[in-house]
């Protein structure tokens, strides 16, 4: 059998409305460069919402990676972490709000919250109908997926790049 | 004084809804359904490879996406009239049965079981009282008083730290608030074990479509999954068998747990029997094909007028010409054009996505959700039209269950309480826990068929598809957790050359259509009570009976001051 993943790098938004997919196209990213080991989940939730309960349950530690409504300019890359990730979901200004704060509530609830939480956010350049990121949102994909890794090295992992992956 | 109240959700599933009602002598006496986000999908699939639109689609929404995905390939399939193998039906209808279970009990339990369940009021209830009647009303083995007496404690310790979480944005106290403490405590228990027990409807669809939330396992002429007797790394009897453990335990809970507290709250709330009626023209389609092609099936479907189960039209099979002739679409009120002029209706084959945003107009145009009509009228589509069109067609299962429902619900509320209660807001609830009966019977059969195919040898899941030159069309539908779900494809020389998704939420939350016609959230809604149009929880109870995808904001405008008052509701 398979090793019960203890941490989470979780993507959400919605990879037809352009920059909403951004939380996707990293976790994408990171499994395309990256060998990830068994204990670390990369999950591609989607606008997905209770599906994700059990995969996140009693877990160290939650990357989450979205898009973010922050008021700040387009393009802009954001890190939360700990108390700020629930507390800014709650605000409803992320634009799956619901999913995953219920998603946050219920493992509160259940007493099998994530034991630290990280989010790492864009404010989006473009909500438009179309299956590619802007140009510019495409742009941070690297500085985004440098925090995720950062974040991942905090708890303590360090993944091996695979290599020959441009 | 006539107010104005706006409710407007915060999430884009299927298409950010906003519901609008203006409200005179505590009563709705107008109401208005908007679709708030522009749903270019289709765009997107015009000159793709068919075969990629399952995966496609199945992004549309966060709450749908095996649906989308099962109904793109059953398009392309009628299109190529590609026969399937009966292997893949069965594990399809697995997926199917699975997702439907998780939505309903999703749905009633954590998304719209506050609207009628006051969290803060269970704290009044004494915990052996409330084990005493839930004890009394199912042999459910977590009805116990040590079960309720934790729960209790557990809520109110929610309540001293001031952080319900999960259980903020309700109405606490509100007037329309009526059951006893002892059911609301006996309901917030059976909420937190449905989020445990939900998760085993997650790891049935994970297991068959190898990834959740987006299944990876369907293909145009099958599914993808390798079948094998014992080798590892696919599906095997083993992994089978596990699946039937999570189905067991989802019977138990939807038989002895869901069932019982949508009787209770019903019975608790007689007056909403007769509220939220509006449209009922019922449409479903048939579902669980138990051939490769699609002309026998499980569950049966099919269109009802007027109320009355005597006119049931049954649709029949795959590409059905009675379906596929019946569907067309109107704009006049929705933010699109199209060529021949805004009063035209179209068949979904010749369907135009050409948005033409004007501002909400109450008279004008007002939404992004188009209008749909069957044969010229609109319907409701859901678990109460599918319920009454088994009812219709004599399917025995249905018959027991949405008995034992109404039995329940007569001996509870001390009336007789007959099928007329359904077409109401609180039927719609009823309805969705009678099918959910239904649909857990028919995964357990559906896993039986399948396993017992495997014995007689018959490995296969999957016939290679071929596109011809020139030009094909064709019509996949499925009865979607939230109703009649439709993909409509043309491909020419291998290619999408245009492609529909007339979905559940269209045909219940369109706007009016080319003859001034409301759908049935507009029409439920009108003489809807609403004590305190500040907190229009009893508006919220109708709309949330359709299983909108998700929770709304509510904003309510008042006309006078031209104020907005922002009330958050679940």
């Amino acid at each position: 059998m398979t090793t019960t993943p203890t941490i989470a790098v979780l993507g959400v938004g919605n990879i037809l409305l352009t920059d909403e997919g951004i939380g996707v196209r990293i976790v994408d990213e990171l499994q395309r460069r990256y060998s990830l080991p068994e204990h670390v989940l990369a999950l591609d939730g989607g606008t997905a919402g209770m599906e994700l309960l059990e995969p996140l349950e009693g877990l160290d530690k939650l990357i989450i990676a979205d898009a973010v409504r922050v008021g700040q300019p387009p393009g802009s890359v954001v890190l939360l972490q700990g108390d700020e990730v629930p507390k800014f979901f709650r605000t409803k200004i992320s634009p799956h709000q619901i999913g995953l704060s219920d998603l946050l509530a219920a493992l509160e609830l259940t007493e099998k919250a994530p034991k630290a939480v990280a989010l790492i956010g864009l404010q989006p350049v473009s909500l438009d109908t179309g299956m590619a990121l802007t140009p510019e949102a495409e742009a941070k994909v690297p500085e985004m997926l440098e925090l995720v890794l950062a974040e991942l090295a905090k708890a303590g992992v360090v993944p091996q790049a695979i290599e020959g992956i441009a | 004084m006539t107010k104005r109240v706006t409710i407007d959700p915060v999430t884009r599933i299927e298409g950010h809804l906003r519901v609008d009602v203006e409200v005179n002598g505590g009563k709705v006496t107008k109401a208005w359904s908007s679709g708030q986000m522009w749903r270019g999908v289709e765009n997107i699939l015009i000159g793709r490879d068919p075969r990629d639109a399952w995966a496609i689609t199945q992004r549309i929404c966060g709450v749908c996406t095996t649906v989308h995905a099962i109904c793109s390939v059953r398009a392309v399939e009628d299109a190529l009239k590609l026969e399937i193998p009966v292997n893949a039906q069965y594990i399809r209808n697995m997926i199917i049965t699975a997702h439907n279970l998780h939505d309903s009990i999703v749905h009633f339990y954590h998304l719209s079981a506050l609207d009628w369940v006051d969290v803060v009021s269970a704290l009044q209830a004494d915990p052996d009282k409330a084990s005493a009647l839930a004890e009394s009303l199912s042999p459910w083995n977590r009805n116990g008083k040590h079960e309720f007496r934790k729960v209790k404690e557990k809520i109110a310790g929610f309540v001293k730290t001031g952080q319900l979480g999960i259980f903020t944005n309700g109405y606490w106290g509100h007037p329309a608030m009526k059951l006893p403490p002892e059911v609301n405590l006996i309901a917030v228990a059976h909420y937190l074990q449905a989020l445990e027990i939900q998760r085993f409807a997650s790891k049935i669809v994970s297991v068959l479509g190898s990834k959740s939330p987006h299944i990876q396992n369907v293909a145009v002429g099958g599914v993808a999954n390798p079948l094998a007797v014992d080798s590892q790394s696919v599906l095997t009897v083993e992994r089978l068998l596990a699946v039937k453990e999570w189905i067991e335990k989802l019977d138990e809970f939807v038989k002895q747990v869901y069932l019982p507290d949508v009787a209770v709250v019903g019975a608790h709330y007689p007056e909403w029997t007769k509220i939220g009626r509006g449209i009922v023209d019922y449409l479903s389609v048939p579902d669980l094909p138990l051939d490769g092609k699609g002309t026998q099936f499980a569950l049966p479907g099919g269109y009802i007028q007027n109320a009355d189960l005597g006119t049931f039209k049954p649709i029949t099979q795959f590409g059905d010409k009675y379906f596929e002739a019946g569907v067309s679409e109107a704009v006049k009120h929705a933010w699109y054009s199209y060529k021949d002029g805004d009063n035209a209706t179209l068949h979904p084959y010749k369907g135009e996505t050409t948005p033409n945003y004007t501002d909400f107009q109450d008279e004008g145009k007002y939404s992004w959700l188009k209008s749909p009509t069957f044969y010229g009228k609109p319907a409701q589509v859901g678990p109460l039209s599918r319920m009454l069109a088994m009812l219709a067609a004599g399917h025995e299962p249905t018959k027991k269950y949405a008995t034992l429902a109404l039995d329940t619900v007569s001996s509870l509320a001390k009336t007789k309480i007959g099928l007329d209660a359904m077409h109401s807001t609180i039927g719609r609830h009823a309805s969705r826990a009678v099918v959910a009966c239904v649909q857990v019977d028919e995964l357990a059969h559906q896993w039986d068929l399948l396993l017992a195919n495997m014995g007689k040898g018959d490995l296969k899941t999957y016939n290679k598809p071929t596109f011809p030159k020139g030009e094909i069309a064709g019509v996949g539908f499925h009865e979607a957790p939230r109703g009649v779900l439709s993909h409509w494809v043309v491909i020419d020389d291998g290619k999408i050359k245009n492609y529909q998704c007339v979905v559940p939420t269209t045909w219940n939350a369109g706007p009016r259509n080319e003859k001034g016609v409301s759908g049935a959230y507009e029409a439920c809604l009108l003489d809807n009570p609403v004590a305190d149009p500040e907190k229009p929880l009893e508006v919220l109870r109708t709309v949330h009976s359709f299983d909108p995808c998700l929770a709304c904001a509510v904003h309510v405008v008042d006309k006078e001051n031209d104020q907005v008052v922002k009330v958050k509701a679940a």
